[in-house]
């Protein structure tokens, strides 16, 4: 097994790891913190990924990825929470024990979709696609269980990345018009993001999602 | 001492003591190939550590005194969740080496060419979680403290002094040894000696002298910067460590042995 | 040419809006264009009906019959929809529901929502589709929050967060697409050319297919509503602007669906078994029966209709999913009839909205008397969009039914009974709206109905005779699906 193999093993249960530790965090800059740890990973992967294989292309996606997630992301995000004002919020999470538990069944789940697809991989590591596909169960499950419309957003930038994860460690990233389309979706996606944090602001002056029920009884 | 106490009050220090004589004396630190290599069994070093807190536990309710029992019944909260975690930590070098004998997963680990095991990496962290709460360390316990909120292990030894007292706090700093020992063994064996060759023990005290140096000031940096937590947070803790180890299982099943 | 043009303008539309679209011209502006795109996709088509299937631009464009209708009805009711959101706001914009920077916003973004739909439709890459659908999303989600209610910000909050994560999916199946089509063409650009997969598509890899597949219908399927996915769908179209829920009902949900039925294509080529159209099925089946029951309860003009479009939309998937010439062929129909009555409902809906001052049905009283041509409209339309013959409606479903009685037969009773549900909860609400005391004040601006008629016309023609040219268009498109 190469040197090269192992890193992105160890890169993939890290990134396994960070799901799981956003799942129980409850204080939102550290919530933050291991979004922008996360996107370090993610973008650390796919170097390796293009250092292993030698394809220019991911290199230039690995950039981006540092850039975007590790970097501009997490410090929008941050400078979102301290205008709103929501930056020492402690989010009332119920249950953890709980939650981790489902999380570890939907790791069960994934791995075990993942198992018959790893075989047929060809690339360098059979476990990132089940790993990849867990990140984003994880997310989702995150984006249930949160009540704060910030951390519900940085449930759906982390699904993001596990599927980022999916494209540069099972299939060496997708064609690079698309890549480049991802980000730039992503990218609107926060923006419009940070305007709707505001208008919720505005018109509750609070930015719990709590509020935002009252259709869900008219069917 | 007590004097409504029965005997086992009196035998229960010998037993904790022996116990953890015992545990220390299986987990190969220095060398592998020791005396009691045969018995050097993870479960049954598990079934060790188990039997001692049982018979401290028993000790504690046997002087019939509030602070005992309650103290007894938060040190069983604890340790319930503490153990499966530590088996599960235990079930994964041994699932890489496919034994679960110390001496040949020390042996194994530390004499193989340089590979990274990512399940490894969790159940250190675990492992960790695992040591603090065993050893009645922060955030979980505090070893310093005689509060009654607070204090789980100190509140078993109230009734305790004398030559038991010094026993059972023997016992205890064994204890930290023990897992010490354990964490070195099982996630940092480089330099341990190999069986039969006592030119290298020497190179292997070193060795060991330097990793508990290195890991008493990684301990010491870890409850200065953290708070002792609610006690009701506790299981919160340890079912993290547990996750954690039955993440670093299902990614140990999923990636499968380094090929 | 018009392939360039078809995607350029609407972009430059949007810039151009961006920057004046508040002014009072900007309206009959941001029809120009959607009817000069309308231009552009007829040349398309005629050249597509021609010549057969064109590929353009290094292969990212294909164009063929399939899609190439789409292209047509999305440019068409795109128009129509501009045509009629100039009164529509004109009216809203006195009623100071929306400022200045609202119009601007609003003009720009329906170009976007074009381009994006556009830009689904026509691309070749499977990539690219993905990307334009999530830009369809970010385009209409500000639209849906336009009015800043809270209402319509938690429908927003809601449209992003669901349309978001199933989008997600949506790629993720993508991925595992391209980890399959890597095997067969390659690593590289082409590995996501629907042409190159539909031509290598029975060599591709079954078990990842099949997960893909699972993947891309929830992911899609969330933006068509299939049910349980459809949580956004209603509040979307009640809380934004009617001429908004007009296009996410006729355009959106059609080309969602059409990014499902291309996946399902090269599914069923690589797996020789009926898993993705039984899926398909299920799914669709559960939507009409839990929309249907839906129906019963609302209250909201425009949330019972948007219902309906969940029902419909879950009938097209069940027709889709059957496969079959014929089946294939009704639920091209259906896709066409259904988003032109629907719009056409919706802009009637949306007067008549306007002149009571309220959403609730119970607050829309004798529209017939008070303004004979809204009222007809929507009667007529409630009428078509229920199935009644001799409209297009009723061709569809006809033929959609009479193939599931032949193919699928534990189906039909249950279709059919839905239908029958659907159609008493709605007949008798609209007929209470259309009839009955008069509420509400007259509109300043006179409400535009021509587009209502217009639609309601071709749909009816559509049922009574379905010119030849048309006929074979479908055919075409149909014998591609299998």
């Amino acid at each position: 097994m190469s040197l090269a193999a192992q890193l992105i093993d160890l890169l993939a249960a890290l990134l396994l790891l960070m799901a799981f530790a956003m799942l129980a965090q409850r204080r939102l800059m550290a919530l933050i913190g291991l979004f922008a740890f996360q996107g370090a990973l993610l973008a650390a992967s796919t170097a390796v990924v293009a250092w292993s294989t030698g394809q220019a292309h991911l290199w230039w996606s690995a950039g981006l990825t540092a850039l975007l997630k590790a970097v501009v992301l997490p410090l929008v995000l941050r400078r979102l929470a301290v205008r709103l004002a929501v930056a020492r919020d402690v989010e009332p999470l119920v249950n953890v024990p709980t939650t981790l538990l489902v999380g570890i069944a939907l790791v069960v789940v994934a791995f075990d979709l993942a198992l018959p697809m790893a075989e047929l991989a060809g690339t360098i590591t059979r476990g990132t696609l089940g790993i990849a596909m867990a990140c984003v169960l994880l997310s989702l499950l995150m984006m249930i269980t949160r009540r704060r419309a910030i951390a519900q957003v940085i449930g759906f930038l982390s699904l993001e990345n596990g599927l980022f994860f999916a494209a540069t460690g099972a299939t060496y990233g997708m064609p690079m018009v698309v890549e480049l389309g991802i980000a730039l979706d992503v990218l609107v996606g926060v923006l419009v993001f940070g305007i709707f944090f505001f208008r919720i602001r505005e018109t509750f002056d609070s930015l719990d999602v709590e509020h935002l029920e009252k259709l869900g009884d008219r069917g | 001492m007590a004097r409504d106490a029965s005997f086992l009050l009196r035998f229960a220090p010998y037993c904790v003591f022996g116990c953890m004589v015992l545990a220390a004396s299986i987990v190969p630190m220095v060398a592998t190939g020791l005396p009691f290599a045969p018995a050097a069994d993870v479960i049954a070093l598990v079934g060790l550590l188990a039997t001692a807190r049982v018979f401290m536990a028993l000790a504690a309710m046997d002087a019939g005194t509030a602070f005992g029992s309650m103290g007894a019944r938060r040190e069983m909260l604890v340790a319930g969740l503490a153990e499966p975690a530590l088996l599960m930590v235990f079930f994964m070098p041994s699932l890489i080496v496919g034994s679960t004998s110390l001496t040949t997963i020390v042996e194994t680990l530390a004499y193989q060419p340089f590979a990274l095991h990512p399940s490894l990496a969790f159940a250190a962290v675990a492992f960790v979680m695992v040591l603090l709460a065993e050893n009645a360390r922060i955030p979980v316990d505090n070893p310093a403290t005689h509060l009654e909120l607070t204090m789980i292990h100190e509140a078993m030894l109230l009734e305790y002094s004398g030559r038991y007292l010094a026993l059972m706090e023997w016992a205890h700093a064994l204890k930290l040894m023990v897992y010490a020992g354990i964490g070195i063994a099982l996630f940092a064996p480089w330099g341990v000696s190999p069986a039969g060759r006592w030119d290298l023990v020497p190179a292997a005290l070193a060795a060991l002298a330097a990793k508990l140096f290195i890991g008493g000031l990684a301990l010491a940096i870890l409850e200065t910067v953290s708070a002792k937590m609610r006690i009701f947070r506790a299981p919160e803790f340890l079912g993290m460590a547990f996750l954690l180890a039955v993440l670093g299982m299902l990614i140990l099943l999923l990636q499968g042995p380094p090929r | 040419m018009s392939l360039l043009l078809l995607l350029v303008l609407p972009l430059a539309g949007a810039a151009l809006l961006a920057l004046r679209g508040e002014r009072p011209e900007a309206a009959a502006v941001n029809a120009i264009f959607a009817g000069a795109g309308l231009a552009c996709a007829a040349g398309l088509a005629l050249k597509v009906v021609a010549g057969g299937p064109l590929v353009a631009f290094g292969e990212q464009f294909h164009l063929d019959a399939f899609n190439v209708f789409l292209v047509v009805l999305t440019a068409f009711v795109g128009f129509t929809t501009a045509l009629f959101s100039r009164p529509y706001m004109r009216t809203e914009a006195d009623r100071e529901r929306i400022g200045a920077r609202g119009l601007r916003l609003y003009h720009a973004m329906y170009q976007l929502f074009l381009f994006t739909m556009q830009l689904a439709l026509t691309t070749n890459n499977l990539g690219i589709l993905w990307v334009a659908m999530e830009g369809a999303t970010l385009a209409t989600v500000l639209l849906v929050s336009l009015y800043r209610t809270p209402a319509s910000l938690e429908a927003a909050w809601k449209y992003f967060l669901l349309c978001g994560v199933g989008i997600a999916q949506a790629l993720f199946g993508t991925i595992l697409l391209y980890l399959a089509a890597e095997k067969a063409l390659g690593a590289g650009g082409t590995a996501l050319l629907w042409t190159h997969l539909a031509a290598v598509k029975s060599g591709l890899e079954p078990g990842v297919l099949a997960i893909a597949f699972v993947f891309l219908l929830t992911g899609y399927g969330t933006k068509v509503g299939l049910v349980p996915l459809h949580n956004w769908l209603p509040d979307a179209h009640a809380e934004g602007p009617t001429p908004i829920s007009a296009v996410l009902s006729g355009l959106l949900l059609n080309v969602a669906l059409y990014a499902v039925v291309r996946g399902k294509v090269l599914v069923d080529g690589a797996l020789g078994t009926p898993l993705a159209g039984r899926l398909m099925m299920g799914f669709g089946l559960l939507t009409v029966v839990v929309a249907a029951l839906f129906l019963v309860r609302q209250r909201d003009v425009k949330r019972l209709f948007a219902w309906s479009s969940i029902e419909h939309m879950g009938l097209i998937t069940f027709a889709f999913g059957m496969g079959g010439a014929v089946a294939s062929f009704a639920a091209l129909l259906h896709m066409t009839v259904h988003s032109l009555t629907k719009s056409a409902i919706f802009f009637a809906a949306g007067h008549a909205a306007q002149k009571a001052g309220t959403q609730a049905m119970d607050g829309i009283r004798g529209l017939v008397s008070r303004s004979p041509a809204v009222g007809w409209g929507l009667l007529l339309g409630t009428l078509a969009i229920l199935g009644v013959p001799p409209f297009g409606v009723f061709t569809a479903e006809f033929m959609i039914l009479t193939t599931a009685m032949g193919r699928q037969p534990w189906a039909a009773p249950v279709l059919l009974l839905a239908l029958g549900v659907a159609f008493a909860a709605v007949f008798g609400r609209v007929q209470a709206m259309v009839f009955g005391e008069p509420t509400g004040e007259p509109l300043k601006h006179r409400p535009l109905t021509a587009p209502v008629f217009v639609h309601l016309a071709i749909v009816l023609l559509l049922g009574l005779w379905i010119p030849p040219w048309i006929a074979a268009w479908y055919r075409q498109a149909a014998s591609m699906l299998g």
